[in-house]
């Protein structure tokens, strides 16, 4: 098995899947906490931004607005994430460990 | 301020809201009549969950069907038992009580409630399921020394569960007391004893299906709540939202957020103990366990998010909801107030938008809650005690399969004794600190381990000893030495330790630690250590060799 893990790890295509897995999970996991972020701030120094209405005939504002937007940005990018992972970067790795087991 | 910080933490899983924020109130009001609807639908649910108990009973015959419900539950199912972890007591009272008293403020828990969880996804559920099989111990031990990262991971743990159980101990008690109007001490016990029961006899089967009945319950009596408060207002928010600005002291700006956090590092303090303590808390992690696969692991953090994020929005719903239908009328008021405190606001809500059964309904759904996550709790510690600390490090894994099921069973035996004495001591104190403290301990032990375990060829054993060990000891320090200790408990004039929140500082602590502890570390076991990351990431990734998967 330690043989097989090893040539895994070596395999060019191997690596190459998992530049961009990883460049697309540091995507999402930074749009996510710097939204976050970004907002506690806005609360912190900024209320008053949240505070404006969004139009002249209604009490509902841009705080209820983000607030919410943010759980769905949540809700969101981890439904892209899953049918990403299951749809594309499982299958592919399944194949290059099928394709390096079968050269054993 | 203060009350709404520590309530952004509280929310997020237990019931340390009813002790803190309304605990004095409630406490205050004493117990209320016996309320039989509630006591019937809710003994109704203790007969299903101990029928339960009793079927998951009979499936469980190996190690892995009590730790790991032997990894036959769905990533739907799990979901919902992640959900059900997460949507504590607290969450539905203490949020929907925050909205009722600050509004907007209730939200702003919510987002942050809800933001640890798609980094849970995208950086350790699907590593954490590859690598390990019933604690996230086994993941951090794989290529780690298993003797001193065991015993390090379960103290982690074991603190986390025990600060987290004395809340929802003093936190149960104190709500069962006003919903059913059941002495303190019969309320302690008898979560205990059904928690014990649950847990010892039904294993991770029984506390998962338990878990998932109260969330399906508790999901739809917040939706029958929140439709219930629209057809008031004929489903037109801005009506709800004109209305409650009408009534609301605060006027208009019950709609804005005001006056959260003025300083940074308390923001940025209190963010980081949020979101990295959810992804560190023993109980949940456990959970991931539970599903045959990374893909199914994904799916049930995908399921937990989207219920978790809906029943927020419900919550704000109900907030505002009970500021028009509920603080107008006087039967539900005392002066100053709400009657059993402001985080009763959903449940007088219940009775004023649809009746005296729905408030049994709801009041059976608040209890099995508590219950539920109580459970999850204890399974957690028991693993802990049982799975790492007796059979890998005592016995060096040469304990029968028997004997660590047999050791677990008496350590939730013991944690049942151990949190129903600590219920009954603490009763009437304010128990907020404690959940700061686990969150606090979660961010600063268990999440830094897991992560450079998983991320970071150079980490060693000693490394994540030294660095686990000072996170702990610096969230444990600078917790008794600040504001909330040393000058409200202890009565000091002036904390030694500025801030409320010590979860920056000791997270910061904790992984400069382990990154220059394991710099330093040059000893062959360091070396070994290195070399095997290649292994545990092939692993990590592909699942080849995962329990439960299919071997190549």
């Amino acid at each position: 098995m330690d043989k097989l893990y090893a040539r895994i790890f070596a395999d060019p295509e191997f690596q190459a899947l998992q530049r961009r897995r990883g460049r697309f999970v540091w995507t999402l996991s930074g749009t996510i906490f710097l939204s976050f972020y970004l907002y506690v701030f806005i609360i912190a120094f900024r209320p008053e931004w949240l505070a404006v209405r969004l139009g002249p005939h209604t009490v509902i504002n841009w705080g209820v607005m983000v607030g919410v937007g943010l759980i769905l940005l949540g809700f969101i990018l981890t439904g892209l994430y899953v049918i990403r992972a299951n749809g594309f970067y499982d299958p592919a790795a399944r194949a290059i460990v099928d394709r390096l087991s079968a050269e054993d | 301020m203060r009350r709404l910080i520590c309530v952004l933490v509280c929310s997020a899983l237990s019931v340390n809201v009813l002790a803190a924020g309304g605990g004095a109130a409630l406490a205050g009001s004493g117990p209320t009549e016996l309320n039989l609807s509630a006591i019937a639908m809710f003994l109704v649910f203790v007969v299903a969950t101990l029928g339960i108990t009793y079927w998951a009973a009979g499936r469980t015959r190996s190690s892995s069907d009590y730790y790991a419900a032997g990894g036959r539950i769905t990533g739907t199912q799990n979901g919902l038992a992640i959900a059900g972890d997460f949507m504590s007591a607290a969450s539905f009272l203490g949020i929907s009580g925050l909205v009722y008293t600050s509004g907007y403020d209730g939200l702003i828990y919510s987002v942050g409630g809800l933001v640890g969880w798609p980094l849970v996804l995208f950086l350790l559920s699907e590593r954490l399921r590859n690598l390990g099989r019933y604690t996230f111990a086994d993941a951090v031990s794989y290529r780690l020394s298993a003797g001193p990262i065991r015993t390090l991971a379960a103290c982690g743990t074991l603190v986390v569960v025990l600060l987290y159980l004395i809340g929802q101990m003093v936190g149960a008690g104190t709500l069962i007391q006003v919903l059913f109007g059941l002495p303190y001490e019969v309320a302690v016990i008898l979560v205990g004893v059904l928690m014990v029961l649950y847990v010892s006899f039904g294993g991770m089967i029984a506390t998962t299906w338990v878990q998932i009945i109260k969330a399906a319950l508790l999901l739809t009596g917040s939706t029958v709540l929140a439709i219930m408060v629209m057809l008031e207002f004929g489903f037109s928010f801005e009506r709800l939202f004109s209305e409650a600005i009408a009534v609301h002291p605060k006027g208009a700006s019950v709609m804005n957020p005001g006056g959260l956090v003025s300083d940074p590092v308390s923001a940025l303090s209190l963010g980081v103990a949020l979101v990295f303590g959810t992804a560190g808390l023993p109980h949940i992690l456990m959970r991931f366990f539970t599903v045959p696969d990374a893909r199914e692991a994904r799916k049930s953090v995908f399921v937990a998010t989207g219920l978790i994020g809906y029943f927020y929005l419900l919550t704000f719903v109900m907030g505002f909801g009970a500021i028009v239908l509920v603080s107008q009328e006087p039967r539900f008021l005392i002066e100053g107030g709400l009657r059993g405190g402001n985080n009763m606001a959903a449940i007088h809500l219940a009775q004023a938008a649809a009746g005296d059964l729905f408030l049994g309904f709801i009041s059976a759904v608040a209890f099995a809650t508590i219950l539920a996550v109580v459970s999850g709790l204890t399974l957690s510690g028991a693993s802990a005690i049982s799975h790492d600390l007796f059979s890998n490090v005592l016995r060096r894994g040469q304990a029968s399969e028997d004997e660590v099921v047999r050791v677990s069973k008496i350590s939730s035996g013991l944690l049942g004794v151990l949190a129903v004495g600590l219920g009954m001591a603490f009763e009437g104190q304010n128990v907020a600190y404690m959940v700061l403290l686990a969150f606090a301990v979660a961010a600063s032990v268990n999440f830094p381990i897991l992560l450079l375990s998983m991320y970071w060829r150079g980490l060693t054993t000693r490394g994540a000893v030294a660095g686990g060990s000072a996170g702990l000891l610096t969230a444990v320090g600078c917790m008794i030495l600040g504001p909330t200790i040393w000058v409200e408990i202890l009565g000091f004039d002036e904390p030694v330790f500025p801030y409320r929140y010590p979860a920056l500082f000791s997270m910061t602590v904790s992984f400069v630690c382990i990154m220059v502890v394991s710099r330093l570390d040059r000893s062959p076991r360091a070396r070994r250590e290195a070399a095997a990351f290649e292994g545990q990431y092939v692993r990590s990734i592909t699942g080849m060799g995962a329990s439960g998967a299919v071997d190549h």
